[in-house]
This record gives C-alpha cells, structure tokens and sequence, in this order.
C-alpha cells in the first residue's frame, strides 16, 4: 500500500509538494502524484521522523507507569519515529540480556524504533563498568551508554568508561548531578527554594560534572554526550569545549526550553524534574544555545510516574514527567513561533542530530527520494489545551496541563506505515 | 472564602492585626476560672501530626478545646501511615469522620499546601519541614506587642539556623507585614542561597548587631548540622553566634530575648539569659495558645473564614 | 452622625440593619438624656441605692450607655457604680450564619461579679437572643448575686423568654423597620431614629 502526502511543504520550504510512500521508503516527490491511500496535507510541514535520545519507557519494573508498548504509542503521537529507552529500570538494563528484551519489546510493538540505552555501571551503582562491549554487540547494537537518573560521578571510572566505549563508537550520556552537591536535593536553588524550604540543587552541581567530563573526553579522546542540559553555565562550558573541537554533544529538553521553578510555588510535585526548572535566565540561555547550536539536539526526558508516585508531599515524590506527546509544540512554541529555529532547524535538532549522535542508521535522513519512509506530517497552525486525562501514554504526569500549545500532529509513518494519525495511534 | 493559613505570607496587615486583636480577648479566658468558651461546639479539629512535636500539639489541643471543638489527635507515626499510607489517604479518611480543620506538623514542606488541595475543611500549617510555621511567627508578635507595645518599626534581629528554619521564614514574612525591620544573622552556611531576595538585612556578625535590636530571637541550632559541616564545632558557634551572658550585656534595657524553643542551653543561648528579665519564653509558649485560639476561631468560627488563603 | 467607628461594631449593634439616611427621629438629644436620668432614678430605686451593682455594657453603645447610666447614679446619689463592658461575640447563637467576626473588649471591672448585682445595658432590646448570650457569657465569668437587663428601647418581637427591668423606651414596631441608636460618642450626636429595615 502507498500513501499520498498531498501538497506538503518540505522542511517548511518552498512550495507544496506532493510526497509518495511506498515499500518504507520515500518513493516519489513531485507534483500530480498519485497514492492508494491520501492525506491532504495543504499547510502543512513534513519534517523526517523525531528521534528521542532520552526516554523512559519503565519496561521492565514499573509497568503500571509505562510499557514499551504504551511508551511507543505516545512517541508515535508525539511524531517520533525511533526512542532511546534508558536503562535505568528493573532490573537495569546492563546485560545484553535486558537490551535485547527492550529492543524486541520495541519491534513487537511496532509504534517506533526502540533503541536501548546501555547502563554504563552495573546497576547504575557508579563502581564496576557494566559489560559494555556485549551490549553493543548484541541484537539491540547499543552505542548510547548512560547511567541517567545517577551521575556518573567517580571521575576515574568516567574517564574509562569513555575510553572503553571508543572501541565500537560509543558515546557516554552523562546525567551531570555531582552528587555530594545535590544531597536530598528537590529543586532548583535559589531564591523560591530558600522561600519553599526545599533543598537545592544548586547549577553549580551540574556545571562541575559538565566541565570535568569535557577535560576527561578531550584528555582520552572519546565521545561525551550531556544529557538535559538545564543552566546558563552549562551552555557556556559545552561552548566552551566545542570550541576547542572536542567531541561534546549536549540536550535539552522540552521542558526546560519553557518553565521555570516558578512552577514549584504551589508544590504540586508534576514539576519536581531531575534537573530541576531552572530560573528565567537559564531558559533564555538553553534557548539561545539550542537556537546557536551549541545544544545539538531536543530530548524529551520523558519520564512517566505512576499517579500516587506524583500525589504526595513534594519531598516524597517521584521526579521527572512526560513529554513524548508535547515536545513538538513545545519547541514550536518557545523556538519557532519566536523565530529562533526554522522547520528545517527542527529537523536537525530533533531529528538528524540524535539519530547521529545515537549512531543510527535509518533515522534522521534527508527527505529525499529513496530514503526510508520514517516521516511526520504536522500542521504549524493548529492549537491545542493539553489534557492529563487524553494522554497515550500511560501516565499523567505532564508539566502542560491547561497550556495552549502550537502545532498537532497529523501522521507520523514508519517505514511507510502510520503510526499515529491525527493525534490517535494508528 | 477564606479558609487556610498555611503561609504567614497568606496574612495581609488587617489579617494579622485581627489575629493579635483577637487573641488579646482571647487570652483573658485563659485567666478565668472558667477556661472555655462555647465558640466552636460540634467542630471537630484534627492534629494530625507526622512529626514529634508534643509542645506545639499540645498548644494547639488546648486552643481547640478551650473553644470547644472536639479534638482528635492523629499522631502519624505508629498509624497506618507509617505502614505506607500517603498523605492522600490519610486526608480523605479525615474527611469521611467530618472534620471541620486538620492542624498539620509535617517533615516535608509544602505538605499543608498539598493536603489543603485535597479536603474541603480548613487547614492550619503547624509547621511544615524547613518551611514555614506561621502560628509561631504570630505568637512572636504577639509577644513581642505585649512586651513592647507596637511592632512597626521594631527592629527584630534572628539569629542561628536560618537555612533550616520554618520559624526565621514566618517571621520575616510577617514582620514585614507588620512593619518590623528584620536582620538575620548566621554564619553564611546557615543562611540558604537566595536569601539576598528575603525582606530582610543579613549580617554575619552578632556583636554589630545585637546593640541596635529592640527583640534579639535565638533559634535553635541542631548539633547533627556540624557533621554538614556548617559549622566546625559546638565552641565556635557559641563563641561566635551564642548569646551569652557578656553579649546580652551589650542589650539595650527595654530589649527582650526571645526563642522558639526547643534550646540548646549553653550553646545558641547561656542559661542565664534564657532565665533572665529579658527572657519572654514562658510567656512565647502562654501566648501560643491564645494565638491559636483566634486562628482557630477566625477559620471555623464563622460561616467563612475571615483570615488566611484559598487553596490553588 | 457622622463618624461610624466600625463597621462590624454597628452590625452588632442593630440586629436589623437598615437605610439610616430615610430614618425619622423618634427621641431626640434632650429626650434621651431625660431617659437615662430616669433609668439611673430607677435603677437606684430598684437596687436599694446602688449597693453591690455592677454594670456590663454589651458593646458598643450598650457599653457607653453602661458608663452614661454610672456617670448618672454618682451625680444624683454619690455612689460609684462600676461600669464594664461584656463582649457576647463567641456566645452567640448565629456565628454560623456570618463571616467570622471581630472580637470586642470584654472589661469586668474591680473584684469582678461573684455575689454582685450584675445589670446588662444594651441600647436596643429585640429578639433576645443578645441576652441569652450574654447570660452564658456571664456564667462562664462567674456567679453573680442576681442578672438585671437595662435597654434604652425595646422594640417587641421577642423570639426568648427574655424582659428588661429597665426600659427607657418601647418603641412598637414592625419587622419591616430598623431602629438606629445614636449617642454622641459613636455617631457625633444623641438620637433614636426610626426607618425601614433594608429588604
């Protein structure tokens, strides 16, 4: 079967364009085109399929939080066509045993591409160096190592285990909380902290991490990515290090692009995010990074947590929240809308860059004839409330409840196939 | 419709004032024979309380009692709350029985806030983690009003633990409300990073300060914060933040000594000067029951609160 | 007529409250002080010349008449009555039905009301219920020897088992009308006026 992508704008550019999809790959790009099946898509944006570098699936441990199946789904509506699921589940995925459990999850479900993240210590305990090798070596080809939700923070320990990952283009995704900084940390530190009693997790805790990995990558020559890059002084130090050609890639997640710890003044703990919302300034300079490139890519960090992990106290509640579904409109919203990205940008922050940061082979093509058929569709125009209760993922725990945001999704296709149409799975 | 106080920040000056009024009359019941007024019968107030605190449980229990409600105490630990149940649960049970206030001690700040969201009755924060405890802060102004006579432009200075007190946070907001000029003074790792923002003055040196005070409050510092290492040992912080007998010399005559308690005799506070003229503890912990008594009674007493904030 | 000290004060003061500014005078200054003079001439008569009374004004103007009517008995007899003030609020049988309400001073004078002969002013006698509170409050004080009520005018429509021993005027009216208090103190001039109650 073939489908029609009728009068779409390519990256935003240019003139409507008709687009054929069939046997996975972009077929045919013209005028006049013909398809089995068709999608008016006048107005709208075709943009290659969004890549996730960082996303929790909870499979295996907390299904009643998200399921690969249910977590794919809401990538699939989100318009991501592949998702890097973490590794920190139960048990961890640090044997080729459980990356391979996730990546088959993932081709079960079909919804998008599911490349497991590797732990890069046993348990993500920060002692012993997990088998790295097997990982990448096994059916789910794991290149993106990570302890995320813990920092690496054994300065030896890091230094190896960007050394060892060289051997099969690894790259270490490093969760930059020094840890010693952050003891019973529950928000960003600063003024609303000192008023809401909270202990601080203070920028500087992050900024130490990201400045030492940048030193150790470049000292041994390895490949270092930091994950959800969350303060101004983050931004410069990446910069910093880019500017010497060292090989540093950074994120940034919807999140942190939009809010700030203003929204923890009410203690509703769906804003107690590990790192925390940071202060105005800080949203300013990941933006402007994001926009420059200094942030190579947008992940979401989408973080799924069972209701009554979120329904407690602040301090007994669980961190992180969703964003699978929201990221699109959020980078919309805080980097198109203001011009500081263009569509074709976009593509490059959410699609391209991940897909080679992870090492993918599939994703974050060109549209270009011949090229797999893992595509989005989106509708600029369109606005939408954000609803807890209409979510396809299985948690609730979204920072947007009640925003007005940019841009639905009208189809996302993998290899060819929908996957979500018109913000419903497919 | 007013109907929480969980903030000293919730209370503008007319609140506040009314509170201070209010348990002025209030404290005349205190010295009757007759010790209890008809006010809240049939209002059912509960203590619920997750976090050992027999002085301000007490305190409250008795304000609640002497206007009558009827008082459950709900002592967290050793309930099935210890057994996992969550906050949640444990509100919407209260809610079931028909409680008209819950009164919450709780170690995480913001649980107030939370279980407000959750129960339609009103709630009083008894204080909350390293928040706030803004029944204290009333007390405190009450008392300081009583010895001196006026709060506006009183010149209030705290001192100790800032970064882990519930107490300095009520106080400095209230105050402010009041009128009083606050300063605050801690070694820098007692003070938490943002307090530039607080409408307060900071200082690091007691000695500069304590002359121009007209209330000098003493806050109780923990011995386990030394093994943070805020602070090198018990002797320093005496010899550098204590208020002992030489410091209290330097005092203007009509300035009064205050603390929150519990005290740390011989370490923020010399015995002498907790048990000297100046010292207005006992009458902190006389007052805290009139003051509790008016909130309870400015809450409930009505058809709708005439003090505090509406839940988010 | 002018300064009105505080607004929930007034609203306790008249348990109907109505639009002043259509009231008619009903008792004018000189009238008035004719009617506390003779309340003070009885109340000295009736308590065998003042011995033991204490007087408890139920605020506010139940409290300035209190120290009108003992202003009175010292010039005409030479005996000090003690004037106090009762504050009814947490007595009350309607606390539910407003906002929760201001606290006014509760003043018992000297040796308090053990064994006394206490006598209640208030400025407007209607349903009662004032009295009721009044009585539980002056239970929970102590045990005085005996309870009198003092009103300046009792406009009927009792809702309680309640009658004043001293009445400065009765004033029948209907349920559609207010009755305004006003004594120099509190409103700048001395009157009682008579108007509609507000719907």
């Amino acid at each position: 079967m073939s489908w029609l992508l009728k009068d779409v704008l390519l990256y935003g550019e240019g003139s409507p364009t008709d687009v054929v999809l069939r046997d996975g790959v972009i077929a045919e790009i013209g005028t006049g085109l013909s398809g089995d099946e068709t999608i008016d898509g006048a107005g709208c944006v075709l943009l290659p399929g969004l890549v996730d570098l960082h996303t929790h699936l909870r499979e295996p441990g907390r299904e009643d939080a998200e399921t690969v199946e249910t977590g794919t789904r809401a990538a699939a509506v989100g318009g991501f066509t592949a998702v890097h699921a973490m590794a920190n589940t139960n048990p961890v995925a640090d044997t080729a045993g459980v990356v391979e459990q996730v990546w088959r999850l993932g081709q079960e479900a079909g919804h998008c591409d599911v490349f497991p993240v590797g732990a890069v210590t046993v348990g993500l305990e920060g002692k012993e160096m997990a088998e790295l090798g097997t990982m990448a070596d096994s059916a789910a080809r794991v290149r993106v190592f990570s302890d995320d939700g813990k920092c690496v923070s054994d300065a030896s320990l890091m230094r190896r285990a960007l050394e060892y990952v060289k051997a099969f283009d690894g790259v270490i995704a490093q969760h930059a909380q020094e840890p010693r900084l952050t003891d019973g940390a529950q928000m960003n530190e600063g003024i609303n902290s000192s008023l809401l009693g909270l202990t601080g997790w203070p920028a500087v805790a992050e900024e130490a991490i990201i400045a030492r990995d940048c030193l150790l990558t470049a000292h041994v020559g390895g490949r270092l990515h930091v994950c959800h890059v969350s303060t101004a002084g983050s931004v410069e130090l990446i910069r910093w290090a880019k500017s010497k050609g060292w090989d540093v890639t950074a994120e940034v997640t919807p999140h942190h692009l939009l809010l700030t710890d203003d929204a923890c003044c009410g203690y509703d703990p769906t804003f107690k995010v590990n790192p925390p919302l940071r202060t105005q300034a800080d949203v300013d300079a990941v933006r402007e990074g994001l926009a420059d490139g200094t942030i190579d890519a947008v992940a979401t960090d989408h973080a799924p947590h069972a209701l009554e992990d979120k329904e407690t106290e602040w301090g007994a509640a669980a961190m992180g929240m969703i964003g699978l579904e929201t990221a699109l409109s959020v980078v919309a919203q805080t980097m198109v809308e203001p011009g500081r990205l263009t569509w074709r940008q976009v593509a490059e922050r959410m699609s391209e860059a991940p897909a080679r940061i992870g090492r993918l082979d599939g994703h974050g093509r060109p549209l270009a004839v011949g090229e797999p058929a893992n595509v989005v569709l989106v509708d600029p125009t369109a606005r939408w409330v954000v609803d807890p209760a209409q979510t396809t993922s299985r948690s609730r725990n979204t920072p947007f409840a009640g925003h007005e945001l940019p841009v639905r999704i009208r189809a996302t296709f993998l290899r060819g196939t929908p996957t979500a149409v018109e913000g419903k799975p497919a | 419709m007013k109907r929480h106080l969980l903030s000293a920040a919730d209370l503008s000056l007319d609140d506040a004032t009314l509170i201070l009024d209010t348990a002025l009359e209030m404290a005349a019941v205190s010295d009757r024979t007759v010790k209890k007024l008809p006010t809240l019968r049939g209002r059912t107030v509960v203590n619920l309380f997750f976090e050992d605190s027999t002085r301000t449980k007490t305190s409250f229990e008795l304000a609640a009692k002497r206007l009558s409600a009827d008082v459950i105490n709900f002592a967290a630990k050793g309930s099935s709350v210890s057994k996992g149940e969550t906050l949640k649960d444990t509100a919407l049970t209260l809610e079931a029985m028909g409680t008209d206030a819950v009164v919450i001690r709780h170690s995480w700040s913001g649980a107030p806030v939370n279980l407000a969201r959750i129960i339609r009755g009103s709630v009083v924060n008894a204080g909350d983690g390293t928040h706030e405890h803004p029944t204290q802060a009333l007390l405190d102004a009450y008392t300081m009003r009583q010895r001196l006579g006026r709060i506006e432009g009183l010149k209030v200075t705290i001192v100790g633990d800032i970064l882990h007190s519930r107490v300095a946070r009520s106080n400095v907001l209230l105050l402010k409300t009041l009128g009083a000029d606050v300063t605050l003074v801690a070694p820098p790792t007692l003070l938490p990073t943002g307090v530039d923002a607080w409408p307060a003055e900071v200082s690091y040196d007691l000695d500069s300060v304590l002359p121009k005070s007209d209330v000098v409050m003493m806050l109780r510092v923990q011995r386990e914060r030394m093994g943070a290492a805020y602070f090198p040992s018990v002797r320093e912080y005496s010899r550098r933040y204590g208020l002992d007998v030489d410091r209290a010399a330097q005092l203007q005559d009509h300035t009064i000594v205050m603390h929150p308690g519990p005290m740390v005799r011989g370490m923020e506070i010399a015995s002498e000067v907790a048990d000297g003229l100046r010292s207005t503890i006992q009458d902190q912990v006389t007052n805290g029951v009139a003051v509790r008594m008016a909130v309870l009674y400015l809450l409930l007493g009505g058809s709708e609160s005439a003090i505090g904030s509406v839940e988010q | 007529m002018t300064t009105v000290p505080d607004r929930s004060a007034q609203d306790r003061a008249r348990p109907v409250s109505g639009d002043i500014a259509q009231a008619r005078s009903v008792l004018d200054g000189p009238g008035l002080s004719r009617v506390v003079d003779r309340m003070a001439h009885e109340l000295l008569e009736k308590t065998g010349g003042g011995a033991d009374v204490v007087l408890l004004g139920i605020p506010t103007r139940g409290v300035t008449l209190a120290q009108r009517l003992a202003a009175r008995v010292l010039a005409f007899e030479g005996v000090a009555v003690p004037a106090g003030s009762l504050d009814i609020t947490l007595y009350r049988d309607d606390l539910q039905l407003k906002k929760a309400r201001a606290l006014e001073a509760t003043d018992v004078p000297g040796d308090g009301i053990d064994g006394k002969l206490v006598v209640l002013v208030d400025d407007v006698l209607f349903s009662g219920r004032t009295v009721r509170a009044a009585l539980d409050a002056l239970a929970d004080l102590g045990r005085p020897r005996a309870v009198q009520l003092a009103v300046l005018v009792d406009r009927g429509h009792r809702e309680l088992p309640i009658r004043a021993d001293y009445v400065g005027k009765n004033i029948p009216t209907s349920l559609r009308e207010a009755v305004h208090v006003q004594l120099t103190e509190h409103d700048g001039a001395d009157a009682v006026l008579l108007g509609p109650a507000r719907p």
